[in-house]
């Protein structure tokens, strides 16, 4: 019973959502897609990380390469979603094809430092050239339509970023669950012995690289159309650690966990930097958050999830 | 591009691989002997360079006592960071110790700008520095860039002998090669880490302390010098301070003459650097397979 209950809550928590839409606050309303754009980036980066053990500390690179990509072709006129989601994902899942190709020949530490260096290269690109404006970004004049929705519309919106984040969350489910989601466990858990099985694992990883940052990029198709503004620190290694820290903080190894995660640290962030909830100490909520990030990894490596896991008296999550 | 100014490049790209060696060169030994991947690294060049800020009131113009004291108040800093807490970090995943490292630059990233603010400060170079030679009929070149790099092939060299003529560097290469078998062979490999540390503390802290005159001293300087530093580590091939300094020459010279021949595009010289190593050795220059 309780593994049923388990398996419907995302989808009970996805049609509340849905129902409440309507009524919540600009603010909440608000508040919410961020979550939920920075959780579709965090479940890209689960599929990685969580799923097939490749740690990236370069994949806000892909986020931002979307977020780009749809800001630079809407040009002046606007454009239709029906073209510009395909090329913001496909630009990113482009990108993710060369970097993944050059960074998965190395592994371990190698393959962290690589990744971000590849990942600092991109912010540089739109940093220092002219393509996006350079250090001040760019504005998009007209959001993204499709046929009569209007991303313009906050409704439009919440209802677009919360059926990405449903489709998302699906999709990588459904990879858990299939012959290549289990090839990649076995990767995880150990590589060499996948490779004398005779499975092509360099080709399998590279195609986890390349789903994942065309995820990112979907993320990064919906913060453009939901901010209307993009600029090169969305491509900044901080953005890639805190992705990073987001599935650690829901607990690796569990797609629920990277979208708890991405909820807990929006809220926890939220939380120390606002003057009613730690007085003074808000102005300095870069030490506060320092310090909660050494805490909460050195007790918690499991994350929130494991936390609850220790909790409950039944034990396994 | 004349003579003179070809010069000046080669020396400003010497110079600046140098300063690029001393903080890799901690990063690639901590990592080869303790398997600790340190984000905090760059943290270390900053604290060098605010060290420099602080104290150059202090000390006037004895520039080299200077450095000497800020050696020094570096390695007991990285002393006792590494016994309260990097020494919690060797038996964790790698994915623990970058979180960890990173949440440990926010910290040193707020406590410097709570000490400091968030102004950009300049060191003044020292007096019997101040002025530069001629170099060619057209360029000059600044006596104080000359002796940062003289100071940081100095440094290198004491490493060098430290690491390959000593007792200690005996057991810092075998450390790297082989940590548990050094520890089975009775060596202390507690203190080892903690002199090791302690010691790639002390060459970041330098080399931000020799380039604040010259880069002048402003909030996130740690940031962008580390991941270069990652950069020289990838090329040069973990553990191993030879390749850490090819690797930083190498970088050294793309990056100076990149800036001078491609401008616009000048930021992604050592990238695609790196990009090409890996094509050709994916463990680096000098590393072991992987």
């Amino acid at each position: 019973m309780q593994r049923r209950l388990r398996h419907y809550l995302p989808a009970a928590c996805a049609v509340l959502l849905a129902l409440l839409g309507p009524t919540l606050s600009p603010y909440m309303s608000d508040f919410i897609v961020k979550v939920m754009i920075l959780s579709i980036f965090a479940l890209s980066l689960e599929l990685l990380v969580g799923m097939t053990g490749l740690v990236s500390l370069g994949h806000a690179a892909f986020y931002g390469i979307g977020a780009y990509a749809t800001v630079l072709a809407s040009g002046s006129e606007g454009g239709s979603a029906a073209w510009l989601l395909p090329l913001a994902v496909g630009a990113a899942a482009a990108c993710a094809l060369v970097v993944g190709a050059l960074s998965l020949r190395t592994r371990g530490v190698y393959f962290i430092m690589v990744t971000l260096a590849f990942a600092q290269m991109a912010y540089f690109v739109f940093h220092d050239t002219k393509v996006g404006g350079g250090s001040d970004g760019i504005y998009m004049y007209v959001r993204p339509t499709l046929g009569a929705l209007d991303m313009e519309s906050r409704y439009v919106q919440f209802y677009v970023v919360l059926a990405s984040l449903a489709g998302t969350y699906g999709l990588l489910a459904l990879i858990r669950q299939s012959r290549f989601g289990a090839a990649l466990a076995g990767i995880r858990v150990n590589e060499q012995r996948m490779r004398a099985t005779g499975y092509p694992v360099y080709g399998y990883k590279l195609a986890a690289f390349v789903i994942a940052g065309a995820l990112a990029g979907l993320a990064g198709f919906l913060l453009a159309a939901r901010d209307g503004v993009v600029n090169p620190e969305l491509l900044a290694w901080h953005n890639s650690g805190e992705v990073l820290l987001m599935i650690i903080l829901g607990g690796l190894g569990h797609l629920r966990g990277a979208v708890l995660g991405a909820i807990a640290f929006t809220l926890l962030k939220e939380l120390l930097s606002t003057h009613a909830f730690v007085g003074p100490l808000a102005d300095h909520w870069q030490l506060t958050l320092g310090i909660a990030i050494v805490v909460f990894v050195a007790l918690l490596p499991k994350g929130l999830i494991g936390l609850a896991a220790r909790l409950s008296p039944r034990g396994t999550p | 591009m004349d003579v003179g100014t070809f010069l000046v490049q080669c020396l400003n790209a010497v110079q600046y691989g140098l300063l690029l060696f001393l903080v890799a060169s901690g990063l690639t030994l901590i990592f080869g002997i303790m398997g600790v991947i340190n984000l905090a690294h760059g943290s270390f060049y900053m604290l060098g360079a605010y060290m420099a800020f602080a104290l150059t009131p202090l000390f006037g113009d004895n520039f080299l006592v200077m450095l000497a004291a800020g050696v020094l108040l570096a390695a007991a800093f990285g002393y006792l960071l590494e016994w309260a807490f990097f020494s919690y970090l060797y038996q964790r995943d790698h994915l623990q110790q970058v979180l960890m490292t990173y949440g440990l630059i926010l910290i040193f990233e707020e406590v410097r700008s709570i000490l400091f603010g968030n102004d950009v400060h300049g060191v003044k170079v020292p007096p019997w520095l101040d002025g530069s030679f001629a170099l060619g009929s057209l360029m000059s070149y600044p006596w104080y860039r000359l002796f940062a790099s003289a100071a940081c092939i100095v440094l290198a060299a004491a490493l060098y002998v430290v690491v390959n003529r000593t007792r200690l560097g005996m057991m810092i290469r075998a450390g790297a090669s082989n940590r548990d078998m050094v520890r089975g062979l009775g060596i202390d490999i507690r203190k080892l880490y903690r002199i090791v540390f302690a010691a790639g503390v002390a060459l970041a802290a330098v080399a931000g302390m020799i380039a604040a005159p010259m880069s002048s001293v402003y909030p996130g300087m740690g940031g962008s010098v580390l991941i270069v530093c990652f950069v020289v580590v990838v090329i040069g091939g973990i553990g191993s301070i030879t390749g850490a300094l090819a690797a930083s020459l190498l970088v050294g010279f793309v990056d100076t003459f990149g800036k001078m021949l491609f401008a616009e595009v000048s930021g992604m010289g050592i990238y695609v650097l790196m990009a090409v190593v890996l094509i050709w050795r994916p463990e680096g220059l000098m590393g072991r397979k992987i």
